[in-house]
This record gives C-alpha cells, structure tokens and sequence, in this order.
C-alpha cells in the first residue's frame, strides 16, 4: 500500500512539472475554462426568465446543478480526459508492454498516472457556483448535510470514472474507431440541466441506464433538501455495480490482450 | 536453467480480407479467418548469466517469442519458465526478475529529464529513495551519463535516450533481460558504447541477456551462442561458428600468385569464385581443405595464402533475404 502511494506522489509530482514545461499552455487553459463557464452561464439565464423556473427548479437552484456539472466537467480535464484518454494511445503504440510488466496494477497505473491542473480552476469555480447558488436559494449548510454532499459527489465520481474507462477498455479491440470521450462528454454535458428539465423517458434513461442524474442533480437535490434516502443509496449501488463492471471488464480485455497482440 | 521453453508454439487467428469495397462487404457480412502460426514448437533452454543472440528476419517470430517470454503473450501451445515463473501469471515477483527493452519503443516521460522517470520507477518497484540513487549513479557511470539526466529527454540525442532507457530499465536490478533491437538506428559509436556496457553489466551482475539485433556487430560481440529462428521454427541453437558452418559448410581460400595461371589449372581444387589476374578465390569444402592446401602450394608459385570463412552478416544477411534455408 505505502507503495502504491509513494508512486501516485511521483505520478502527480512528474505530471505537475510536465505541464510547467509549457507555461503558455497553463494560462490558454485558464482563459478557456473562463470562456466555457460564461458561455455555460448564459445559455442557462435564457431559460430563467425573471420568476420563471424550470422542472420546479429555481434559477438558484439550477445554478447549483449547473456548478456540479463545472466541477465534474473540470474533473473530466484534470483527471479522466489526460488519463483513459491516453489508454488508446498505450494499445496504439505499443506502451501497454511497458504499463503491464511493472509489478503495479495496471489499472491503477493507467487511472492515474497524470494529471493536469488546467481543470483545477474550473472545479474551484463549480464549487463556488453551487455554494452561491445554494446560498441563494436559502440553504443553511449542515455537517451531516456537506458530509452528504461530498459522499454523493464521490458516489457521481466513481459512477463518471468507471463508466468512462468501460469505454477506455474496449480501445483494446477496436483501438481509434470511434472517440468515446467525446460521446462521455456530451452525455456528461447533459447533466448541466436538472433532470426535471427532462421529459419522462430520458429522465429515466438518465437515472438507471447512463445515470447522469446521479452526477449532478442528485448532489444538488441533497444541498437543497429534496433527495430522498433510497434515491442515496440507489447511487451508491450503482456506483458499485459500474466500478465492479470496469474491474472485471478490464481484467477480461488484458486477458484478450496478451492472447492476441503481436 | 533461467529460462527453458518446451514445445512453444503460438498461433494467431487473422482476418481474411479482399481488397477493395467488395472485399470489405464480403468481409462484414461474412467474416473468413484463418489461423497463422507465428511460432511453432519451439524449445531451449538458457543458463544463469548467458548472453544469447536471437536472430530472425523480420516476421519470423522472434518479437513473439520474446513476449511470451515476457509474459505479454499467452503461448497457444507448450510450456514456459522464467527465473522460476510462468510468465503469463505476470506475479508481481516475476515482473521485479526481469526487464524489457525495446529500440523502438521508450518508456521514459519525453518532455521531462531521464531522472523523473528513473524516480517513478523506483516507487513503482518499491526501491528505497537512497538505494535508487545509489543505483542510479552506478549505472551512470557505467553509462556515461552525466548531464543528460537533468535535461528533458526530447532534447536527448538518439544514442543518450537509449542508454537513459536502459538505465531506466535496469534500475530495479533485473536477473533477466529482454533486449529487442537495443541498439536500432544508433550511429556505429553509440552502438559499440552500448555494447560495451551489455558486456560489463553481465559480467558484473551475472545477469542473463536474450538479445535481438539486426546488427550482426552486436551479436558476434555480445553473445557466444546463437538461437536462429525461421519461419516460427528453431532452425539453430548453438555458438555463432557452427551456424556459419552449416550456413555455409566451404571455407574461403584466398590465393596471390606471381605469375597468372588459367582458370583450368584450379579444376579439382574447390569451387573457383573468382580469378583476376593473379588474386584466386576458392570455395573449399573444409575436409579436402589441407589436401587441397597443400597442392596449391605444390603446383603454383605462391605469394600470399589466407584461410578464412564467409563473412556472417553476409550469409545471414542473404539468408534472410532468400526467405529460406
């Protein structure tokens, strides 16, 4: 275990000082991250017109959806995209060897072996978001209530990550015939609404098929006091099921991996 | 033995496809595979501390062979053991044992110096912060690597990066190493360096070596014994000289004459290569070679006479280039 974690410090330790390689490329990022959350912020005050809501959600209250789907959308920079997103790149080239003789678990070096700070920024920004727009919408914070949120918020993580290496995975066979993240990003993008802003059957294709509700609404609905106990735990099992599906699914495209490459 | 493979085989099943949009249709709708055997029943075994050359045109098997060995590839067929393992388990244990390096590909982190990635990989192999460094300014000097390792490897020449990678692969002080084509597309100096370290590393560390080189310079210095594998089949497994002699059995007699003599005088001397005034060239086959010898000398005005055999690189080279044996 002590090995494990003196190998993530070095990890994030060398991605750090690569990324400071580029300094020009640090501030690009910092001014598109700017860009995006205006752009993102204006598009959601055309809906809420003065006193008008959407799906029985407050423009307050939509703002706290809107700065979860930020910080999830900054996860996805900082952690996911630099990550799974170099898996194809691995099979491509031929680097996997290299990944899977090192007496580490692969999956564990392939997750997180970079990261990159420029979605830093934007998750700070979700942050702050979704506090003022809780703020807004009269919430008085409790410990047992941001315990709540950060689990729900790791729940959404762990649901967002392994749905996205499941993806990742099948570079193994298929290696560049279609661009997943892109297809994660735009189903990560319909998180920015709450789901009520959805007709009934996305809503439930959203909540048990691709539960992109749990990402965001849910996380919200605990903030403004709407979720309900077995809605929670509904997350929880899910998150369970998705990230034992990405193990096992892994473990079945290595072994079709070292049956076949040449 | 470190290593000892028995009845090794590996089979690939492929897609069988036409060409052209037709192809491609036929193809999806009714997909036609056929298997091809990439190596088949191949065995050795390899002794702690040996250093063996594998050689193999392109495609003959030898990449293959040495993933299995890896453990990278899952055998179709037969049995492997390497320092103690089965490879295919990839146990942690096993993975420490050994190293691969490949000439075509690099491990280390490209826009960052040699020495954060020597760092990962000491965390990744659990090697104490003081043991790393100890290590890694043993192997340094070995190397001949100063500087470079504080510069980011893009700016690395070809011949620094390699041995930097080599450093990298052999920081956690492996009993095994997989060298595939070390030494690609390093200028004549570079490759004699690094050749110069394989030789010190093994003598050092008793460490076993199984080498794949185009470069018969590499192997003819490195390695005493020789695996020939062709067309997925062990066609030699013996020193270099015997694989010469069963490329090429005659030995190579080179005469300088005083006086020119007619091609006919040399009939029942050997195989007549080729005459030029007064230098000769015979191909003889090595049980008449005293006999013959000594009637040369005996029948013609001698000025020089040297016995020699085949270049290697030329007859693997034209074997390799024939595609068969």
């Amino acid at each position: 275990m002590r090995r494990y974690w003196r190998s993530l410090r070095r990890f994030w330790g060398t991605a750090f000082a690569t990324q400071l390689e580029y300094q020009a490329n640090v501030v690009i990022e910092l001014v598109a991250v700017a860009l995006s959350l205006s752009g993102s912020l204006l598009l959601l005050s055309l809906f809420f017109g003065p006193g008008r809501a959407l799906g029985g959600w407050t423009w307050h209250q939509a703002l706290v959806v809107q700065g979860f789907y930020t910080v999830f959308d900054g996860m996805a920079t900082t952690w996911l995209r630099p990550n799974l997103g170099s898996i194809v790149t691995h099979v491509r080239e031929g680097t996997l060897d290299f990944v899977l003789l090192k007496p580490i678990d692969s999956q564990f070096w392939l997750s997180l072996r970079t990261l990159a700070p420029a979605g830093l920024p934007e998750m700070v920004l979700g942050m702050g978001l979704a506090a003022w727009g809780a703020h807004q919408s009269g919430v008085v914070l409790t410990a047992a209530m941001a315990i709540t949120v950060v689990a729900m918020l790791m729940v959404a993580a762990l649901i967002l990550y392994s749905l996205w290496f499941l993806i990742a995975a099948t570079s193994i066979w298929f290696v560049k015939t279609w661009n997943a993240t892109e297809v994660l990003r735009a189903l990560l993008a319909s998180g920015r609404y709450p789901l009520e802003a959805y007709p009934a059957p996305l809503r439930v294709l959203f909540t048990l098929v691709l539960p992109v509700a749990f990402l965001t609404t849910v996380p919200a609905e605990v903030v403004l006091g709407k979720a309900s106990t077995p809605l929670l735990a509904t997350g929880v099992g899910l998150a369970a099921v998705f990230f034992t599906a990405a193990r096992s699914f892994w473990i079945f495209a290595l072994r079709h991996y070292t049956s076949a490459s040449s | 033995m470190v290593i000892t493979a028995e009845g090794l085989s590996k089979t690939y099943r492929v897609a069988d496809k036409q060409p052209g949009f037709v192809g491609t249709l036929q193809h999806f709708l009714r997909r036609r595979t056929r298997d091809v055997s990439a190596v088949q029943d191949v065995s050795f075994a390899i002794a702690p501390g040996e250093m063996v050359g594998f050689l193999g045109a392109n495609g003959a098997g030898k990449t293959t062979t040495l993933k299995m060995l890896c453990g990278l590839i899952h055998p179709s067929a037969g049995r492997v053991s390497v320092a103690g393992h089965q490879p295919q388990r990839r146990h942690p244990d096993f993975l420490r044992r050994i190293t691969l390096v490949m000439g075509q590909k690099q491990q280390l982190l490209w826009d960052l110096p040699p020495l954060d990635s020597l760092r990962v990989n000491a965390a990744v192999y659990g090697i104490p912060d003081g043991v790393a460094s100890r290590r890694i300014r043993e192997l340094a000097d070995l190397l001949e690597l100063g500087a470079e390792l504080t510069r980011p490897v893009r700016k690395l020449s070809l011949g620094q990066r390699m041995k930097a990678e080599l450093l990298a692969a052999l920081l956690h002080e492996p009993q095994v190493l997989f060298l595939d084509e070390p030494t690609l597309g390093l200028d004549v100096n570079a490759q004699s360096r690094v050749r110069q370290f394989l030789a010190d590393y093994n003598r050092r560390t008793g460490a076993t070596v199984l080498l794949t080189s185009h470069y018969m310079a590499d192997i003819t210095a490195l390695c005493p014994r020789v695996l020939l594998i062709h067309q997925g089949q062990l066609f030699h497994d013996g020193p270099l000289n015997r694989l010469v002699s069963r490329l090429a059995p005659e030995r190579l007699v080179r005469l300088e004459l005083e006086q020119p003599v007619p091609a006919e005088a040399f009939a029942g001397l050997g195989q007549l290569d080729s005459l030029e005034t007064c230098a000769v060239n015979l191909r003889v086959a090595p049980d008449q070679l005293t006999t013959v010898v000594a009637q040369l000398l005996d029948r013609f005005d001698v000025r020089d006479l040297e016995i020699s055999d085949p270049p290697v690189d030329q007859l693997i080279g034209a074997l390799f280039h024939q595609g068969r044996l």
